[in-house]
């Protein structure tokens, strides 16, 4: 039997969780977002130069179950890979959506914002028998909403930006910034992230506002430990026994592993109910840090830092 | 004459454009358009080879592992390695989960609404109304069914994650083979989530696809395409990788051809990128895409097999490899279920909309069976992985199939770092505009003679579309 989105408030509301709200963020603006969340905000997710990999974690959500979160938690009325319409029926939704509820819904973003050729790397749909690009559409969309939740490494440019940058992406904090548009943003890295950092922070937000966010945007409650430091490995590293070929024992730094530059909490959540993560597997690759993968490349070459 | 768009074309991967002309309620002509352009290839230039695997990844999340073992195979090529049994197997497993995984969430939860009615409520509307066919009570079933998949489908990235470390976009898969060393508990636990997946797949996937198709029998003549099929061949068998599960080969103008990489051309008329770069094997390829060339309509290029447009996925597999069918078949078709039936046996059914959406269930099951098998040929504690050095000079490629059809990597590997790589993805085969000659891709040809007799709710456009996985 799936909990119901009242009952969902209600489990949150008792647990007597501490609201964290940024510092970061304007107070107008958090309560602007406060205001949002106390209705059943309409959730608009839309994809840019992506693939499709951050809702395909999504999916993966076990706690609640990913059909409690479309059924019961968020009114998901537009999301390109699992909605029931096409073409214009879903493209002019989506607007229509928009306009009526201006400024109340959530905008999550999915995939990378190309700016060159003004925008027309990468194009949304068509509206009025005009093809939209995505830049056109997220300006829109981004303007209006409540907040932004910029999904996965995109967020940050991600792979589509790493060089030369072909199609001129830009994060969507500055895709935002240049423009003036002041709507906050919020970072869930990752390439993926973790389904549980996406609907943790979804759900943070509803019931308690923003939660507390590092200086890149990011939920603290998710991405403020360093992997390194609390790697079950760790010990191997401060004995200096290195992992000289994948699945030898030891610590993966002279794999390449970028747990010392990384911040995430995959050390104790796991991935995929907890069978498995990077490092146990080969090594970590630095996947929620801005820059990456230029920053952290060569993977699979020992980090300087 | 009317025109249809459709754009963007949902419940896929990727930003796709159908546009159609209708004459007396059908498709007379059709145009696909991606619309979305990254430049992937070009930012590989100048890597260490070994991160290709990792950011070509990054091209589909719904398929990471298909590009992943194309790129591993592509260095394995370069850097002159083989990689041991249990650095096969173990990418065999790995990939095996997500061909599992894509197929699942590929019936229930990108097609399935194109004939289920869904709950009337977000995501499920709006809709596309009127063409539902289920009864009531199959409808429910088989909305409940959706819901139910969606855990099955978590389950198989758990089975992705056992040994690529996570899913999706895994990292167990590298050049001379395989991350982890395989241990008798992970063989175990990885056996007993199959078990679950293969009694969802026989019990229930099969079945329904069926049920359903029996519902829209008129879709076994809709969306014939080119009736050219192209299988790279997937899942090695052996350490030689001279044999797999699922075979290579083609089925050309009605001739069954040995496999020849050496065939296949790009062709840039009417893509995006300069007419300059037509014509070129992948191993010399280029991508420079320019933005407003005159005639051209899609971001994806033109790739031709022996001049001729060629369709990939499962109905090209399980067409070339002919296996046996499930007895679900053998029902289906009121065949006594004693007797074997092969896929050919399907005749020109196959080449349909519901041909396809069979063959995917149908080889879903085979993967799932095979990869029993597998597990217990694992050795404990024997080494999955070949140390690989990178040349300085090298050339290689690496053939796979990703869950939607035919895909490959070519690179050129100068001083170490990457000189060129070229990537000709599955969907490009299937969504791709027209060649040089004016021939049209798979999915346009497939969408020709498709009956739309509600222009306001064009069910049978994306059906045809869909089938096709892309």
């Amino acid at each position: 039997m799936p909990i119901t989105r009242r009952q969902f408030l209600k489990v949150f509301a008792g647990t007597g969780v501490a609201v964290t709200v940024s510092g970061n963020l304007l107070p107008e603006i958090v309560s602007a977002l406060e205001k949002a969340a106390a209705g059943n905000p309409p959730v608009l997710w839309i994809q840019g130069a992506g693939c499709t990999g951050c809702s395909v974690s999504l999916l993966n959500t076990l706690h609640p179950s990913i059909a409690e979160v479309l059924l019961n938690i968020i009114s998901l009325k537009f999301h390109q890979t699992v909605m029931a319409s096409a073409g214009q029926k879903a493209y002019d939704y989506l607007w229509e959506t928009a306009g009526k509820n201006y400024g109340k819904y959530f905008l999550v973003t999915e995939g990378a914002i190309e700016t060159a050729n003004e925008g027309r790397c990468c194009l949304s749909g068509e509206r009025e028998g005009k093809e939209v690009p995505f830049t056109d559409l997220t300006m829109y969309l981004g303007k209006g909403a409540a907040a932004v939740l910029a999904l996965g490494q995109c967020g940050f440019g991600g792979i589509p930006s790493a060089k030369p940058n072909p199609t001129g992406v830009k994060s969507v904090r500055d895709f935002f910034k240049d423009a003036g548009v002041k709507t906050p943003v919020i970072n869930i890295p990752g390439c993926p992230p973790h389904p549980d950092w996406i609907v943790g922070t979804v759900a943070h937000a509803l019931m308690f506002g923003v939660p507390e966010l590092d200086s890149d945007g990011r939920p603290v409650m998710f991405y403020g430990t360093l992997v390194h430091d609390n790697c079950p490995y760790r010990s191997y590293y401060d004995d200096k026994k290195f992992a000289k070929s994948f699945g030898e024992e030891g610590c993966r730094l002279e794999l390449g592993c970028k747990g010392p530059e990384s911040y995430a909490d995959c050390w104790k959540r796991g991935w995929n109910n907890n069978v498995n993560w990077c490092v146990h597997n080969s090594l970590c690759l630095g996947c929620t840090q801005p820059g990456w993968p230029d920053s952290f490349s060569p993977m699979y070459v020992k980090t300087s830092g | 004459m009317t025109k249809l768009t459709i754009s963007p074309v949902t419940r896929i991967e990727g930003h796709l454009k159908i546009e159609v002309d209708l004459q007396g309620g059908k498709v007379v002509d059709a145009k696909s358009s991606g619309t979305m352009y990254r430049g992937i290839e070009n930012i590989l230039k100048g890597r260490d080879p070994r991160d290709a695997s990792q950011i070509t990844q990054r091209i589909c999340g719904v398929c990471p592992t298909a590009h992943g073992t194309a790129s591993v195979r592509c260095l394995d090529n370069a850097f002159g390695v083989k990689p041991s049994t249990n650095g096969r197997i173990i990418r065999n497993l790995i990939f095996g989960s997500d061909y599992l995984m894509s197929h699942i969430l590929h019936f229930y939860h990108l097609a399935a609404l194109d004939y289920v009615k869904g709950p009337d409520t977000q995501p499920f509307i709006p809709r596309y109304e009127g063409d539902y066919r289920l009864d009531p009570k199959t409808n429910k079933v088989a909305v409940d069914q959706y819901l139910k998949a969606l855990d099955i489908k978590q389950k198989t990235h758990q089975m992705v994650a056992l040994f690529g470390g996570k899913a999706p976009i895994p990292y167990g898969m590298v050049a001379g083979g395989a991350t982890e060393v395989p241990t008798v508990d992970k063989m175990i636990s990885l056996k007993w989530r199959l078990k679950e997946i293969q009694e969802f797949i026989d019990g229930t996937y099969l079945p329904t696809v069926y049920l359903v198709a029996g519902a829209y029998k008129d879709l076994f003549n809709v969306g014939v395409g080119c009736k050219n099929l192209l299988s790279f061949g997937v899942f090695p068998l052996d350490d030689d990788e001279k044999t797999f599960l699922l075979k290579p080969g083609s089925y050309t103008q009605g001739k069954d051809l040995p496999l020849d990489q050496t065939q296949i051309r790009e062709y840039v008329k009417y893509s995006n990128y300069p007419d300059s770069t037509t014509g070129l094997h992948p191993s010399k390829g280029k991508t420079e895409w320019v933005p407003d060339k005159k005639g051209a309509y899609s971001y994806i290029k033109a790739p031709r097999y022996r001049d001729l447009p060629h369709e990939g996925g499962p109905l090209s597999r399980m067409w070339v490899t002919n296996p046996v069918l499930s007895k679900h078949a053998n029902k289906f078709l009121g065949i006594d279920p004693k007797k074997e039936i092969r896929f050919r046996d399907l005749g020109d059914k196959a080449f349909s909309v519901l041909g396809r959406h069979a063959a995917r269930a149908e080889e879903c099951k085979l993967v799932a069976d095979a990869m029993d098998k597998w597990i217990g040929q694992l050795k404990p504690g024997a080494p999955s992985w070949t140390k690989v050095e990178i040349p300085k000079e090298a050339e290689g490629f690496g053939l796979t199939e990703a869950p939607r059809g035919a895909l490959g990597h070519w690179i050129s590997i100068k001083d170490q770092k990457i000189d060129n790589y070229q990537v000709v993805a599955a969907t490009i085969w299937n969504a791709c505009p027209r060649d040089d000659k004016g021939n049209r891709g798979p999915i346009e040809q497939a969408l020709i003679g498709t009956p739309v007799p509600d222009i306001k709710n064009p069910f049978n456009i994306v059906r045809v579309v869909r089938a096709f996985d892309p």
